[in-house]
């Protein structure tokens, strides 16, 4: 009984503290996700944790120029609203800067000139003169006001349209599919000899590109911009295709060579028996064997090209037609450090692709990190 | 638009380039040494000891122009002063007393001690309790989430999390700073908070690399034999212990292979640090240093290599640890 006892309370302690720390993981993305969606007033004025409740600000208007007055009876009369248009609920106002909430909604205030002022829950206000007004000047009216939990999608249209993201994402696009898939396909047949033909200098090789595999990228960038400034490459998509295909290679030959490896060698040897030759075992029997392998370092190699800043940086120009996401948030937080708004919306939408990547593929990923990594790398 | 065509069209071009180049040269091959007729024999082996050349050949020249040759050319560059005059080892005396590079081989050693650490407990405390739960799988892949965002990404996300609101600016927006209010403190500007900014920017990357070591560390102890920990049950011993004195001991090998992986990661930490500070506020490391370097107004391509130097032999000794475990394995 007591054994049982125990054994639950574990499992609770153990339950309870993996939802903590899940929890702890996901709400940074979670906080960021919710703001995106809220408008700017309601992300800079209350934290993202309450934007399920309503908010309330207070917010001054001017009422209609006393000019404006209509005879009603014996009395001369201003109607209008405040907040026009956004939805919200007067829950108190006031007609002095000292005393901002000191009615509720549908009270009548009296100002020391004597007019009488009264505004309603909806925002609609009614100023009484006994005489005709004069004057250009409007009645100040200090409101405080509750709006409702609401989401947008205008943040989104925002930064796609006019702060240059959409415009972002195509160059994203462009410069990681090429960058995805030439290295693969370079890296397969370079494996496949490393892995299964006979050539001398072969260990060398593979212990070459295992030293490769940690060099940092630091090292290429100032010589290789020499090298493309010099053979009239420049600052573009084809260097930077290039220079991503270099810097994935290593991880690319040292996974599929690993993998290839393990193949059953019975296969190749009676298929080379029958007379295939190199190209076509390559071609029919290690490139659909090899497939899983080939999706993880795939992934491995889009998720990095997409969430790239720094060769970008280095490889691409800062005309518009240049600057990938990254890039472009990276100005965001330089030039609208505040407007979260814009900087939430933006982050999700380079954020979007990775993350649908991540969770329709995670398998792959999964098993080339225990390739990658667990097998001495 | 254009350009849209431009990206297919370099993509079919350098598919079909690739593929071609490998079916033209390995046709050629076979023309030119035919594996039938006087010298059959011959031919065969010459074909043989060819062949897989054209295999290696374009990976091999990709990797000497864009990884090879520049670790050379950075060496040679860094002897050399911003107009390519010979200066000898001058940058690396300058580096030696210049105070932001100091700052950043402090705080770089700090990220070293720090990330390498921290992620790699949190991540062991992660596999370890996932290993339990029903709902270790979903668990496991919302801790692993943060690895598919970018690093510019995250800076965004944790900057809100961090975000500061001076008196009078109104009600606290940070969770961090909403949190700190709640239980009572004061609201800190944490992102240029002296020193402590450094352990704010490395959460991040401890954020971000948790997941890994998670993934890497929970498949090795699903690989841990269960005779092992069934006999150390029978002897009486609590979960916690079987986990501290029977798994984790199993899996020393796997714990350094996470420790050096992520030890190169910080290394070449450059986006966190670039995208919040920019090495402002005493928050410098090497990477963003270099970058500094090369694109300020007036470049130093000398220095700037000097650092990446530096950088190198920072990350050499896991090289060679690395390629030892590697030859030992295929062995």
């Amino acid at each position: 009984m007591d054994m049982a006892g125990g054994k639950s309370r574990l499992t609770w302690a153990v339950n309870l503290s993996a939802a903590l720390l899940v929890l702890l993981w996901i709400i940074p993305t979670v906080g960021l996700l919710i703001s995106s969606f809220r408008d700017r007033d309601a992300i800079s004025t209350s934290g993202w944790w309450t934007a399920l409740s309503a908010s309330e600000k207070n917010v001054i208007e001017r009422a209609l120029a006393p000019g404006e007055a209509k005879p009603e009876g014996d009395l001369w009369v201003i109607e209008g609203k405040v907040l026009e248009g956004q939805g919200t609920t007067v829950t108190a106002f006031g007609i002095t800067s000292k005393e901002p909430e000191a009615f509720s909604p549908g009270d009548t205030a009296t100002h020391a000139r004597g007019h009488k002022i009264t505004v309603q829950a909806d925002g609609r206000y009614r100023i009484e003169y006994a005489e005709e007004p004069s004057g250009s000047r409007g009645q100040r009216l200090f409101v405080r006001a509750e709006t409702p939990p609401g989401f947008t999608l205008d943040n989104y249209r925002e930064v796609l349209f006019a702060e240059g993201m959409g415009r972002s994402l195509l160059n994203t696009l462009t410069v990681t599919i090429p960058a995805t898939i030439i290295p693969v396909l370079v890296a397969a047949f370079a494996a496949y000899a490393l892995a299964w033909m006979e050539m001398p200098g072969r260990a060398l090789l593979v212990a070459a590109v295992v030293g490769l595999l940690v060099v940092p990228l630091q090292v290429a960038f100032i010589p290789l911009l020499k090298l493309h400034i010099g053979v009239g490459l420049g600052k573009g998509y084809l260097g930077i295709w290039l220079a991503h295909t270099g810097f994935g290679l290593p991880l690319a030959v040292f996974l599929l060579r690993n993998y290839m490896v393990g193949l059953p060698g019975e296969i190749i040897e009676s298929a080379r028996v029958d007379g295939a030759t190199d190209f076509q075992i390559f071609r029919r029997i290690i490139l659909p064997l090899s497939f899983p392998a080939l999706a993880s370092f795939a992934i491995f190699q889009f998720l990095w090209v997409w969430n790239d800043l720094l060769v970008a940086k280095v490889f691409l120009g800062t005309g518009e037609d240049q600057v990938v996401m990254t890039g472009r948030i990276v100005d965001l937080l330089g030039s609208r450090g505040g407007d979260w708004e814009i900087l939430a919306a933006s982050a999700f939408v380079s954020i979007a692709v990775p993350i649908f990547v991540f969770f329709s593929l995670q398998r792959y990923l999964v098993r080339g990190l225990l390739a990658g990594s667990v097998k001495g790398g | 638009m254009q350009q849209a065509i431009f990206a297919v069209a370099t993509i079919i071009i350098g598919v079909f380039g690739c593929v071609a180049y490998f079916y033209f040269s390995n046709l050629l091959l076979d023309r030119m040494l035919p594996a039938k007729g006087p010298n059959a024999g011959r031919n065969i082996n010459r074909a043989n000891a060819i062949r897989p050349w054209l295999f290696v050949f374009p990976a091999l020249a990709i990797l000497s122009i864009y990884l090879l040759y520049p670790v050379f050319s950075t060496f040679y560059l860094s002897l050399h002063d911003s107009r390519a005059q010979f200066v000898g080892a001058d940058n690396y005396t300058w580096l030696a007393q210049d105070e932001k590079f100091r700052e950043s081989l402090v705080n770089n050693l700090l990220w070293l001690l720090v990330v390498p650490a921290a992620s790699t407990f949190f991540g062991l405390v992660a596999a370890g309790l996932t290993d339990r739960i029903k709902w270790g799988q979903l668990a496991q892949s919302l801790v692993f989430m943060p690895m598919a965002i970018s690093f510019v990404g995250a800076a965004v996300i944790w900057k809100f999390i961090y975000d500061y609101r001076g008196a009078g600016q109104g009600e606290q927006i940070g969770l961090l700073n909403a949190l700190v209010q709640a239980f009572g403190g004061d609201p800190q500007a944490w992102i240029t908070l002296p020193f402590w900014n450094n352990f704010f920017l490395m959460a991040i990357l401890v954020w971000i690399q948790t997941g890994f070591a998670m993934v890497i560390l929970s498949a090795a102890l699903k690989g841990i034999s269960e005779e092992t920990i069934e006999a150390a049950y029978l002897d009486g011993a609590s979960p916690l212990q079987v986990f501290f004195k029977i798994k984790i001991p199993q899996i020393w090998g796997t714990i350094a292979v996470v420790w050096t992986t992520i030890t190169v990661t910080v290394l070449k930490v450059f986006d966190i640090v670039f995208a919040m500070t920019n090495g402002q506020w005493g928050t410098q490391v090497l990477a963003n240093l270099m970058y500094d370097w090369m694109f300020r107004g007036s470049p130093d391509f000398g220095r700037g290599s000097a650092i990446v130097v530096v950088i190198m032999l920072l990350v050499t000794p896991v090289m060679v640890w690395n390629i030892y475990n590697a030859h030992k394995e295929s062995r």
